[in-house]
């Protein structure tokens, strides 16, 4: 069988688009769509990660890490009810955020790749953290000056939050680096397996240039150099090696969390995370 | 109650005690509260450390039934509610080793106790969570069984034990109507969702009973930790409030208490009730209950698997020691 080019061209997404009905929105609806994916790319990130961290609950090795990550994962929640609700509100379906979090299949999920890893070891778990808060704080500030004052009030709410993640993660990145050669080890195995994960989050497609275009806020690709400078600070003093230009998932072909083409490992999540509401369609809990 | 079976030392007579016990004793009767670093006896510590160890054993196994069901949650509120809720409970646990370690104990020779079987915790933690219900049952029963226990220990003797329990009650009465709420919404929700209820019922109901620990006339202990007002109250009279209290409860829920013996009994002011299968409580109590080997595997692993971490922690802080030595 002889092997099949990528059909997928930036001209034949367009007439994809087109067919599916979306085709040359008018400039406010094209806006609109793009927030509202902005929102379930935002809103999922913490819902997803949110999900992972939890699952550490009364497993974490020390009292004090327990109480750590069911306080950030209660942060995480509490911002994705806020990013979906609104996410919701812009759509206009009346779709709310309990019914996006709970009733949309893995498909229409818009989280990146790196937060649906799974935990892994303790260091695992650490890494992936650092290396989202870092870009998570950049997210948050672009978002704070966002002229629109639903966005920007959101993300001056959540920055609060994951300024404290980011220390709190980046000490520990730190600490275990530079640690035990066995910490070292380990941590320094979690940067080299995440790595791959991280360019996903800098990747623009078309909604995040029309959203940067109409001003609403920053394109991804513009905070790649502040979560550079804080990578490499908290890898230098940890003593850990940044893994250089390695192959970067989810920025080619059609897959890549943010268009909803995930890893296998978010259907396993949201069957658990969504059973109740699926089994028991319609009942108020 | 999260502390069941706590051996009592040194039952003493008055003719027996030392001046110091006596006046150790009284000061206990005229209601002072005993800081850590005043002379205490010896048992009075070491009966301590036993029920404090214990209760914090129990709130941070207490940690994984409720755990069971964060990433099940059925709505988003639900899962942030659950969320702080089992947060309180390791918080809890923090509490209350910081309380032992006032009595020279580190909360890592605890540790060890818990995972080579040497301690215990509450039994209830024993019992799985098998419906979203339990997350109701859990804290409507669990949770109101504890109060009942906690709230006459506020008056503790102990000082950082009381004060510890000061906060702990404000936390767990918090925890209390949280699930009493999730029951209100399921018995009012879809058949299903009642029928959930009543089973979360029928299965929690003997095991809060145990959570009092044995009847009076077999708890061997209850005496000496009286006198010290390291337990406030019998067993049974607990227990009896506890059923008094929650019997209206289930009524105004429309649900069913497993028991065809309840009986609202005039002339006592209170309930009749059947006694739990006590030959359960002690087979739970023995390791035998249906997650025993879980739930303390579950802490031993993490332990063990998070050594590394904390090793690692440890290796940092001494570099970080030693450079700013050599930096002076």
């Amino acid at each position: 069988m002889p092997s099949l080019p990528d059909v997928m061209t930036p001209e034949v997404e367009k007439l994809a688009a087109a067919q599916a009905g979306q085709g040359a929105p008018a400039p406010q609806d094209q806006t609109r769509d793009a927030l509202f994916e902005w929102l379930l790319r935002t809103g999922d990130n913490a819902l997803i990660l949110g999900h992972r961290v939890s699952e550490w609950c009364g497993h974490a090795p020390a009292l004090e890490e327990d109480i750590a990550l069911a306080n950030q994962a209660l942060d995480l929640i509490g911002q994705c009810q806020l990013w979906l609700g609104l996410a919701g509100e812009v759509e206009g379906r009346g779709r709310s955020a309990d019914t996006l979090a709970y009733l949309r299949d893995a498909g229409a999920f818009r989280n990146l790749l790196l937060v649906e890893r799974p935990n892994g070891d303790f260091g695992h778990t650490l890494m992936r953290q650092f290396l989202f808060d870092a870009f998570h704080i950049e997210l948050l500030d672009a978002a704070a000056a966002s002229p629109d004052a639903r966005i920007a009030e959101i993300a001056a709410k959540a920055k609060k939050e994951v300024a404290y993640h980011l220390e709190r993660s980046a000490d520990l990145v730190i600490r275990l680096g530079d640690g035990t050669a066995e910490s070292h080890d380990r941590m320094q195995k979690a940067l080299d397996a995440l790595w791959s994960y991280t360019g996903e989050m800098f990747h623009d497609d078309a909604h995040d240039r029309a959203l940067a275009e109409a001003g609403v806020i920053a394109a991804p690709s513009t905070l790649r150099a502040a979560w550079d400078r804080t990578v490499g600070q908290v890898m230098a003093e940890a003593t850990l090696r940044l893994p250089g230009d390695v192959w970067q998932h989810g920025l080619t072909g059609a897959g890549g969390g943010k268009r909803g083409v995930h890893s296998e490992h978010l259907g396993y999540i949201l069957a658990e995370m969504q059973f109740l509401q699926r089994a028991y369609p319609g009942a108020t809990w | 109650m999260y502390a069941q079976l706590v051996k009592s030392e040194g039952a003493k007579s008055r003719d027996e005690m030392s001046p110091g016990e006596i006046a150790f004793q009284e000061r206990i009767d005229r209601g002072e509260k005993i800081e850590p670093k005043e002379w205490m006896p010896e048992g009075y510590r070491k009966t301590l450390i036993r029920q404090i160890g214990q209760h914090a054993h129990s709130e941070i196994v207490g940690q994984l039934p409720e755990g069971n069901w964060i990433t099940r949650a059925p709505t988003l509120e639900r899962k942030a509610i659950l969320l702080a809720k089992v947060q309180d409970e390791a918080g809890h646990g923090l509490y209350l080793y910081s309380a032992a370690e006032t009595l020279g104990v580190s909360r890592d020779e605890l540790l060890e106790k818990l995972h080579s079987g040497n301690m215990k915790y509450s039994s209830i933690f024993n019992y799985p969570t098998l419906t979203w219900a339990d997350m109701g049952a859990v804290g409507w029963l669990v949770d109101g069984a504890a109060i009942m226990n906690q709230v006459p220990l506020q008056r503790t003797s102990y000082g950082p034990y009381s004060r510890a329990m000061i906060r702990i009650c404000k936390e767990e009465s918090f925890h209390q109507r949280q699930g009493y709420d999730i029951m209100m919404k399921m018995c009012a929700g879809t058949p299903e969702q009642k029928a959930m209820a009543q089973d979360a019922l029928n299965r929690f109901w003997y095991p809060s009973l145990m959570m009092f620990g044995p009847s009076d006339k077999d708890s061997v202990h209850s005496a000496q930790s009286m006198a010290w007002k390291i337990k406030m109250n019998t067993n049974d009279e607990l227990r009896q409030k506890f059923v008094d209290q929650t019997v209206p409860q289930a009524e105004y829920l429309g649900l069913t208490i497993p028991d065809e013996n309840l009986k609202w009994n005039e002339e006592k002011g209170g309930y009749d009730f059947s006694e739990p299968d006590w030959s359960e409580f002690f087979a739970v109590i023995a390791g035998n209950g249906p997650c025993n080997a879980e739930r303390l595997g579950a802490r031993v692993k993490a332990w063990e698997d998070g050594a590394w971490f904390r090793d690692g922690l440890m290796a940092h802080a001494e570099k970080a020691r030693s450079q700013r030595i050599a930096a002076e």
